[in-house]
């Protein structure tokens, strides 16, 4: 069973947002709200800086809080690549998942059903990579099975440096950031 | 320093979570109030004072049925996707406590229906024969009636923790991963159905008896947040952050003042000074500690969304 992730070349990123937009044509994300977003992290004291750019999104987490808070189950893990998604007919809006993301990754559809980033699940299903991977310009950013040793995304992360984001909160996000 | 600068701004999530608004607290707060009014009334019953016709707290729990439906329909308010509110009682989810809450008050409306009947108010009985009826008949199996009062006192206990691990449950909002919610909001909900109570009731000696029990349930609450704040200032980082919402931060002011100091402090001396004698029982305690209840559930939910785990973030 494949446990897909992405891995994502911060040294590549430079925030050119095609990700972004990717996406909200792919999915048809209403306006005024992301899926996918980027973020511009500054860390240090002036004049020794460090800059990170890095396109974020729900880090479809091993231990995802919004599946185990969700009262009706239609936030689910997916037997599909371990992907998490919501079931909208099962949805009741009570927003129990926003409030339990510790990456605030998602929102509520204007319909009124919970939604965030599938990993563009229709695309994968068809041996396709989502929408944002396929249109990034530096190809900073990889999709793959991380239960498969062989995979690109497996070997970056046993080969280069490596972060993910907020591991404190304890979810076990699958999406890395390499250094 | 860490400068974080994004370009998502969703509705209801950035700057900061506000996802649940004014009727998420008012429903925690009826929520907790209705077990506060369970548990006496459960109490009582096993006791075996339904008997006693005078008694007020045994006829709370018609008034909890009421603030029940009024918290239960705050909450259906909340929800975004309506028309699938019947999605909750299609599944069972056994790690999500909202479930749970939706399953115990399945149990709860018949167990506070059962209380409330074991003695119905004086006009009801007469409007509706079969109540006196059934009150009459209950009366003569005080087994029973015990069993219901224990139902009435369990579930209501059950009721009043839910409210508090509702929230306690979503830890990435550090200022609520704490298990102590469960019991604060307990003991605020007894305190405030004491507290009501000692308000209306008919006779002295119950009114004093329910004011004792305030006084008590009012100085375990300040324990509670004291052992709440410890637990988040010892804890990381970002709870530590999420303490200085309140020792410090925006919500300082009305939750020292507010809460603690109008809702239990000043009510606590008031109520102390009445039970000894040395002033007369006002309403003015009671009523701030039903407001202070009130408040309680705003500051907390409202100051647990902006808590977090990332970095202070900037949008575009």
């Amino acid at each position: 069973m494949a446990r897909y992730g992405m891995v994502i070349d911060t040294v590549r990123c430079v925030g050119c947002m095609d990700c972004v937009v990717a996406c909200k044509t792919e999915n048809e994300v209403p306006e005024g709200l992301n899926r996918d977003w980027i973020a511009y992290e500054t860390r240090g004291k002036h004049p020794t800086l460090q800059m990170e750019i890095r396109t974020e999104r729900c880090n479809h987490c091993d231990e995802p809080p919004c599946v185990t808070c969700c009262p009706t189950g239609a936030s689910h893990v997916e037997d599909f690549g371990r992907i998490v998604l919501v079931t909208h007919q099962e949805c009741i809006g009570c927003k129990a998942c926003l409030a339990s993301c510790p990456y605030d990754a998602r929102f509520v559809h204007p319909e009124g059903y919970a939604d965030k980033c599938t990993f563009c699940i229709h695309r994968v299903k068809d041996g396709l990579d989502p929408a944002c991977v396929a249109v990034c310009p530096t190809h900073c950013m990889h999709f793959g099975d991380f239960d498969d040793p062989n995979s690109v995304v497996s070997r970056l992360l046993a080969s280069r440096r490596h972060h993910a984001l907020l591991v404190a909160a304890g979810t076990a996000p699958r999406i890395f950031y390499l250094d | 320093m860490t400068e974080l600068l994004i370009t998502r701004s969703n509705h209801l999530v950035d700057p900061y979570v506000h996802v649940w608004a004014w009727q998420i607290p008012v429903y925690l707060f009826l929520g907790g109030w209705v077990a506060g009014m369970m548990s006496l009334a459960g109490y009582f019953q096993w006791q075996g004072r339904h008997r006693d016709r005078q008694c007020t707290c045994v006829l709370t729990p018609w008034l909890g049925v009421v603030l029940l439906s009024l918290g239960m329909f705050a909450l259906f308010l909340d929800l975004e996707h309506k028309r699938y509110f019947w999605r909750l009682y299609t599944t069972f989810e056994i790690a999500s406590p909202m479930s749970w809450g939706a399953w115990i008050l399945v149990v709860v409306y018949p167990a506070l229906l059962a209380a409330a009947l074991v003695q119905p108010p004086q006009w009801l009985r007469r409007a509706v024969p079969a109540t006196e009826a059934l009150a009459s008949w209950l009366e003569s199996r005080p087994a029973l009636v015990r069993a219901v009062g224990l139902a009435s006192l369990v579930l209501g206990l059950a009721l009043g923790i839910y409210t508090g691990i509702l929230l306690s449950a979503l830890g990435a909002r550090p200022l609520w991963s704490s298990a102590i919610l469960g019991p604060l909001f307990l003991l605020s909900g007894l305190s405030s159905a004491a507290a009501f109570v000692h308000l209306v009731a008919r006779r002295r000696d119950e009114r004093v008896f329910l004011a004792r029990a305030d006084n008590l349930f009012l100085m375990l609450e300040l324990a509670a947040i004291v052992l709440f704040l410890i637990g988040l200032a010892t804890a990381t980082e970002a709870h530590k952050q999420a303490a200085g919402l309140l020792l410090g931060g925006p919500y300082t002011a009305v939750f020292w003042v507010g809460v603690v100091g109008l809702g239990i402090a000043v009510p606590l001396v008031v109520q102390s000074l009445a039970v000894r004698h040395r002033i007369q029982h006002t309403p003015l305690g009671p009523i701030m500690v039903i407001a202070g209840g009130l408040a309680l559930r705003f500051v907390i939910v409202y100051a647990g969304q902006v808590s977090h785990w990332a970095p202070q973030v900037a949008q575009f």
